[in-house]
């Protein structure tokens, strides 16, 4: 079993001390200019003067800090190392090239509180992927402003909430009930809920889809604000029936939300705009191959109708008659502001250089490869695991471990041995709808090559669950560290390092690590 | 590939989008562009941000600090920045550890117990801050200081306007620049959390300890945001002047201004209100061997676990930004934090001495400041600094008229540890010397 086995990482220092335990009294690892005007005394008493003298900050070497990330890096698995098929994340290849615009002097150093004049550039950066998205999705009212995709979705539906209050006047309070299907992102009733809006669930059908009996039925009490939907779905099932899903709520006078989390299916090949989606969120750091650095920084850009334009976040980026940029506060039906300055600007050089490098036709191919390659790992493994639904997926797929557990071996296990692979698991336990769901997305940037050793890799593990499932449980083998106690981390929590006498290990106990 | 997977062509992977909502045309998006040619466009746009390239003295929530080159140089690794939410623990270890430590710091800095693992700003963080004081104290108003900044106000205002909280400002005093001592008089039974910023908006240091003091008296949290997080490295800590929740904007620790974000934000507070903070938390444990590792904790708050019931709706953080102050802040270290708050300090106050010695200008309030403050000038302020600009080459502030139109010949001047002294006399003699028509 062992020969077939790829090492992720290997490391002469598996166990790299927290930078507070190599700290130093008195060693440093910087030097600044001396200061250069005439020390004075500050005007600041005493009393507001720390008196602490920064107790417990390191006291390191520039060395000491190279050895310590470059050791602690070695312990990550990342995209540049192998395929991560994280379902519903699109973890797909980020560009140097992109890393290199976004470190670009003109844009690095430009302080957020330019004038306009001062700052053409940037702000041509920001309309032009205003344009190119615009066009992508169908739908012409854009703002770059939200931070990541729940940000986008909270400015989303706050939008609509403006929307129905403005139409509805004192109406509108009867209508605060938000639609969304039983396999959502848990963001979307968090944000629903943010709002002002009370959730309902709608049901999803045997085949995975939007169950339209049970949305008409909810549409029927006549307190449908909206519905939040995710088309291709969170099983990576286009919703066949988009157009009747928007016309039955838009009939309720609700608004649809789509959640732009699985875009990568559709750049190119269908707009949510034609759908009759009326606002969407999209997420830079999935389609559009911004770096997602270990949970952040995102971009998700809230796009909509011409209609709700006018609701947007201020200030909007808009071009002068003459030409010239700026920013237009003048919006009395905005929603105000969600974020400070214009959002994470970084990002947005990113991924207007990816929609530039790409050009149109290789938006479309790429969006072509993810969806084969999901396809054909969908074939590769049906003989070997369930595969709850029978409809052809988009860019991802989902498979349960509806026959391995009845081994004992559960989604939970054949992740943890997938890194014994050299792979990064697949998204486990979501959609919460399907038991065991094991959500594979492989994305445009990985070859045949890689998607056969990926194929092989878990029908490998489907055996092993047979004859040796004690292998599948106990795994992963290789790695720096076993499972960890997570049950036993969150009943008493140690979430920051304390200056104290060694912390013993509690006794070792069974592992009950959860889901994800 | 496409037949062997038994289809006859790339259009059939979509069959199941209907014919008529499939684009029948190509994206009118541009062509591709080379690297060359890529690289070429973004030098030309980059080119027309005059801004970029002025010796400036602007602050006002995003602050000029020296960068150890060695930030980038991690920030760049691919296994920090290509890795995604540490979901697998045991392939993840690199991006958890360092979570924990930027944990820690953010709790040394500020003098809290507890930190989360980022949030997207500063200005979102403290719109978090407040919702979460309301879920704490079960407590509808919160009353924020008008000395905040302008923008984080806005920011807050939008989050909390369907969360059944009532949100009342407070003036500042005309004379100090700090919060108006009325302030406490308005908080009651009712208040959930008084709002405050410290080095506020004006630069202008508050009493935190009187501020915690009264708002204690009532039952109300104090809620401390900073925009200049390394104030931290001079003055006394939220935590120890009795705050409850602090947010902080971490730019100022080794992230470029990159005209407005990706920036980073700290968020601390009490040990008592764990399990009320939004965003991740990473927390320390063990194998079955007794290996010491890093986990996400506590995910029961989160909204993949509680939808709508969670305390915040937040999933995507900020954690290449949250490496990017963690880097910044060891390899600064104790004693280098310490430096450069002291340098930009006594920067600020030797700019403002001599700025104040200058005909026509003077300092408006009289409360103490870290490395802003505020100046008042013989012109408008948008003209009188657009003219610095444009023919000195010198950013020399921001105009407070773009936020506080009543204030027209006011504007705000940063310094910090990276204006040398030959910047500050050419800002000083320029402003002498301007002739605005």
């Amino acid at each position: 079993m062992t020969t077939a086995i790829t090492k992720v990482t290997s490391h002469i220092s598996p166990n790299e001390q927290l930078i507070f335990e190599r700290s130093q009294t008195g060693r440093i690892g910087y030097r600044l200019p001396a200061l250069d005007v005439d020390e004075v005394e500050l005007n600041i008493p005493a009393e507001f003067r720390r008196d602490d003298d920064l107790e417990g900050m390191p006291e390191v070497s520039e060395v000491d800090v190279i050895r310590h990330f470059i050791r602690m890096s070695t312990w990550n698995y990342s995209i540049d190392l192998g395929m991560y098929p994280l379902g519903s994340c699109t973890m797909k290849y980020n560009s140097r090239l992109n890393e290199r615009v976004a470190r670009i002097a003109g844009f690095a150093n430009l302080h957020p509180l330019t004038d306009e004049q001062d700052a053409q550039g940037a702000l041509e950066v920001i309309y032009e992927l205003q344009e190119h998205l615009a066009e992508i999705t169908g739908l012409p009212g854009i703002s770059l402003q939200p931070a990541a995709g729940a940000h986008g979705e909270m400015t989303g539906i706050m939008i609509i909430r403006a929307f129905l209050d403005q139409r509805d006047g004192a109406a509108a309070s009867h209508r605060r009930t938000m639609l969304i299907p039983d396999s959502a992102h848990g963001t979307n009733p968090a944000s629903a809920h943010l709002s002002g809006f009370s959730v309902k669930t709608i049901r999803s059908t045997a085949e995975g889809l939007t169950d339209l009996d049970h949305l008409r039925e909810l549409c029927a009490h006549g307190e449908v604000a909206g519905l939040m939907l995710t088309n291709p779905n969170t099983l990576g099932l286009f919703e066949t029936n988009i157009k009747q899903i928007c016309d039955i709520v838009h009939e309720a006078g609700g608004l649809v939300y789509m959640d732009g989390a699985n875009m990568n299916a559709l750049v190119g090949v269908a707009r949510p705009g034609d759908m009759g989606v009326d606002v969407i969120h999209l997420n830079l750091h999935k389609t559009f191959s911004t770096p997602h650095g270990g949970g952040g920084p995102g971009c998700g850009p809230c796009c909509c109708t011409k209609e709700l334009e006018s609701f947007l976040p201020v200030p909007r980026i808009v071009k002068s008659s003459d030409s010239t940029f700026r920013l237009d506060y003048d919006q009395p039906q905005s929603i105000g502001r969600v974020k400070a300055f214009l959002g994470n600007y970084g990002m947005m050089l990113r991924a207007l250089a990816y929609t530039l490098t790409h050009g149109n036709d290789g938006l479309r191919e790429a969006t072509e490869a993810a969806v084969l390659n999901a396809r054909y790992i969908a074939a590769g493994l049906v003989q070997d695991y369930d595969k709850p639904f029978a409809g052809s997926p988009m860019h991802e797929v989902v498979f349960t471990d509806k026959r391995q557990s009845r081994k004992g071996v559960h989604t939970l296990d054949i992740a943890k041995r997938l890194i014994d692979y050299g792979f990064h698991p697949m998204t486990i336990y979501f959609p919460l709808i399907v038991q065991g769901a094991m959500l594979i997305e492989p994305t445009e940037s990985v070859g045949r090559q890689e998607l056969d050793q990926f194929i092989a890799a878990m029908r490998s593990i489907a055996s092993e669950a047979v004859e040796n499932p004690e292998l599948v449980l106990n795994a992963p083998h290789n790695t720096r560290i076993g499972r960890l106690d997570e049950a036993a981390a969150a009943r008493k929590p140690a979430l920051r390092w304390k200056n104290e006498t060694v912390t013993s290990a509690p006794e070792p106990q069974p592992s009950t690590a959860q889901a994800v | 590939m496409v037949k062997a997977i038994g289809l006859g062509s790339a259009e059939e992977l979509f069959d199941s989008i209907p014919q008529d909502l499939r684009l029948q045309r190509p994206l009118n998006t541009p062509a591709a562009l080379s690297e060359i040619e890529l690289l070429d466009r973004f030098e030309q746009m980059g080119a027309r941000n005059a801004g970029a390239r002025r010796v400036s003295f602007k602050g006002a929530g995003a602050y000029s600090h020296y960068i150890p080159t060695i930030v980038d140089h991690i920030l760049t690794r691919s296994e920090f920045f290509t890795a995604y939410t540490p979901y697998q623990p045991e392939i993840s270890q690199g991006t958890l550890q360092t979570i924990f430590e930027f944990q820690t710091l953010v709790c040394q800095l500020t003098g809290m117990e507890v930190a989360n693992a980022s949030m997207y700003d500063g200005s979102t963080g403290l719109a978090e801050a407040v919702l979460m004081a309301e879920r704490v104290t079960r407590r509808s108003k919160v009353i924020a200081s008008s000395a905040a900044h302008p923008q984080y106000l806005e920011v807050v205002r939008t989050y909390v306007q369907h969360a059944g909280i009532h949100l009342e400002l407070a003036p500042f005093d005309e004379q100090t620049g700090q919060s108006a001592r009325g302030l406490a008089e308005a908080i009651d039974d009712s208040t959930a959390a008084l709002v405050v910023q410290s080095p506020n908006f004006f630069g202008c240091i508050e009493d935190l300890q009187a501020l915690a003091d009264a708002a204690h008296a009532k039952g109300a949290l104090l809620v401390v945001t900073i925009t200049e997080a390394m104030s931290l490295g001079l003055l006394k800590s939220p935590g120890a002047c009795g705050a409850d929740i602090v947010v902080a904007e971490g730019q100022s620790f080794g992230v470029p201004l990159s005209f407005g974000g990706p920036y980073v934000g700290l968020f601390a507070t009490r040990e008592k209100y764990a399990r009320q903070i939004p965003g991740r938390l990473v927390g320390e444990a063990y194998d079955k061997k007794g290996n010491r590792g890093f986990v996400l904790t506590l995910a029961t708050r989160e909204q993949h676990i509680r939808r709508e019931k969670a305390t915040s709706n937040i999933c995507t953080n900020e954690g290449l930004i949250a490496l990017a102050a963690t880097v910044y802040l060891e390899t600064m270290g104790r004693r280098g934090v310490q430096e450069a708050a002291k340098q930009s300090a006594q920067k600020a106050a030797y700019t403002a001495r001599a700025i104040a010695g200058v005909k026509g200008y003077s300092l408006p309030f009289t409360g103490p400041f870290f490395n802003e403050f505020v100046v008042r000038g013989p012109h408008k302020a948008i003209d009188l600094l657009a003219r610095l600009g444009n023919e000195k080459g010198i950013d020399g502030g921001i105009a407070l008229s773009r936020f506080m139109p009543d204030r027209p010949n006011d504007f705000l001047v940063c310094v910090t540890e990276t204006n040398s002294r030959r910047q500050i006399e050419a800002l000083i003699d320029a402003l002498g010397t301007i002739q605005v028509p």
